[in-house]
């Protein structure tokens, strides 16, 4: 399959790389890891005439703390987080989510900022970062724009992003207190995106019981979705076992799901309730043992 | 069109090439290594691994200007002056395929996985090779070749 012709950029500064974009407007992408865009140009269903590639823009990759924030740059790899020892150490559930990402090649080149950019409905990096409360750091001509993860994503493929703006850092804020986080997916068995994945951060209080949690599942609707009826109905409670099947049963609650290819909504409804149960057991499992 | 110098398997190439042409199609057609083979074309079967910096990817999945002035081995850079590498030496002794067709793509993350972790156990062979189908042998003895060259090559830097 060959793309429509193209010319390409691979520009040494984000001042350059905006510019590129601003000049060309709708006919200009920037390119990361090239594991979305390239099978869509292929495929003829984008046809750019500019590429943009950001491979030699310093400063986009790499994984730091800072200012209570984990930093990971946009051009970060999925490979890249999964091996990161401070993520594992402080963030597990997100080197758990990067490490199960499409197969070994894949993760090589695949970008947190390609995947967030790009917004599959079935991609594990927006249940993930929704339910760690990332804020997406955004630059342009006129500057950097910060965006809260919940305002990010509009729906499939769609998000706040400006044809003009390259999305330069995920910024994770390091949870305090009794947390603990976990991400667990439904691989589909040839692509590996979710069919339905759920990412659960836990708060407890000094008794044990749930302070708060942040629940966020793919693979359901139109674009990542809060499960709020879970999260109400752990609030307060001791989570015991049944208590997290209780709540569990609700991750589908108020998410219009849609029959596909994949399965009937019914069995999508009940699978994310079973993914849920064991998330929530391994996020208080960890929370516990902090 | 644009100019690329990509080293190959540690040569220069320096080409005018039209910017959409991929990178498996620059080493197939342009240089005419046809070793690397294209399965699927959209980026499921892994056929078409190469390394680029040293890093397995499919090179069905980017375009040749994007691997201007980095470094690109192929399964024909994996034998040194005829003589096997232990992976390829590997999927010999354990009769780790059958048609070929996926081999040289096997072979070439299975040498980036042992790379990465010297010791694998038979389900973190499975776990790094899942992005390379083989409609052939089962995998079975795929698993094998990979832990008798990782257990070789580990012998030979003893
Ligand atoms: C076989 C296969 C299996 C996969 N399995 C999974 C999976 O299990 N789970 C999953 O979540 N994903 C999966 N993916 C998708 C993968 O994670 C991609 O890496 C990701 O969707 C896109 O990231 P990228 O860096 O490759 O972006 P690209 O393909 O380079 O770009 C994608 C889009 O984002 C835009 N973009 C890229 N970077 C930026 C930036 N910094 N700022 C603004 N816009 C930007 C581009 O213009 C383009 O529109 C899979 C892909 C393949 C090929
Ligand atoms: S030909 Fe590239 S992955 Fe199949
Ligand atoms: S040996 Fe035939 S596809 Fe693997």
């Amino acid at each position: 399959m060959y793309a429509s012709e193209f010319e390409y950029y691979a520009p040494g500064t984000v001042a350059e790389a905006v510019a590129l974009l601003g000049k060309y407007g709708d006919d200009a992408k920037v390119v990361s890891g090239s594991q979305s865009l390239v099978p869509m140009m292929k495929l003829r269903l984008s046809s750019l005439k500019h590429l943009v590639d950001l491979r030699k823009v310093p400063g986009l990759t790499g994984i730091t703390e800072s200012g209570g924030f984990v930093v990971v740059g946009g051009m970060t790899t999925h490979h890249a987080v999964s091996v990161s020892e401070l993520v594992k150490k402080k963030l597990p559930m997100m080197a758990e989510a990067a490490g199960n990402i499409g197969d070994a090649q894949v993760r090589n080149l695949g970008t947190i900022g390609g995947s967030l950019a790009h917004a599959d409905p079935s991609a594990d990096w927006p249940a993930v970062l929704t339910a760690l409360d990332a804020t997406l750091v955004i630059a342009s001509a006129g500057g950097e724009r910060s965006v809260k993860i919940g305002d990010f994503i509009l729906g499939p493929l769609t998000t706040v992003l400006q044809p003009a703006e390259i999305l330069t850092q995920v910024r994770v804020p390091l949870p305090q207190g009794r947390y603990g986080g976990a991400y667990q997916k439904l691989p589909h068995p040839a692509s590996r995106f979710a069919v339905v994945g759920v990412a659960a951060e836990m708060f407890l209080d000094a008794g044990g019981a749930v302070q708060s949690s942040r629940i966020a599942i793919t693979g359901l609707g139109p674009k990542v979705s809060r499960a709020s009826s879970v999260e109400q109905a752990l609030q307060g409670k001791k989570p015991d076992a049944a208590a997290l099947k209780a709540a569990a049963a609700k991750a589908a609650d108020g998410i219009e799901i849609r029959d596909d290819l994949i399965g009937s909504a019914a069995y999508k409804a009940n699978l994310a309730a079973v993914i849920a149960e064991r998330v929530l057991a391994r996020a208080v499992a960890r929370a516990t043992n902090r | 069109m644009a100019s690329v110098t990509i080293t190959v398997n540690g040569t220069p190439q320096t080409r005018e090439i039209e910017t959409r042409v991929l990178l498996v199609h620059f080493l197939r057609d342009t240089l005419g290594l046809t070793g690397t083979h294209v399965g699927c074309d959209t980026s499921q079967c892994g056929a078409c691994t190469v390394t680029l910096d040293g890093m397995a990817v499919k090179s069905c999945s980017l375009f040749a200007v994007q691997a201007d002035g980095r470094s690109v081995g192929t399964i024909e850079g994996v034998a040194k002056e005829g003589k096997l590498n232990a992976m390829q030496e590997g999927f010999w002794q354990e009769h780790g395929l059958q048609c070929g067709f996926c081999t040289p793509g096997m072979i070439m993350a299975a040498c980036a996985l042992i790379e990465r972790n010297p010791k694998p156990t038979d389900h973190e062979v499975r776990v790094g090779l899942e992005g390379n189908m083989c409609r052939c042998t089962g995998y079975t003895n795929i698993v094998k070749a990979v832990q008798t060259a990782a257990a070789a090559t580990a012998a030979g830097k003893r």
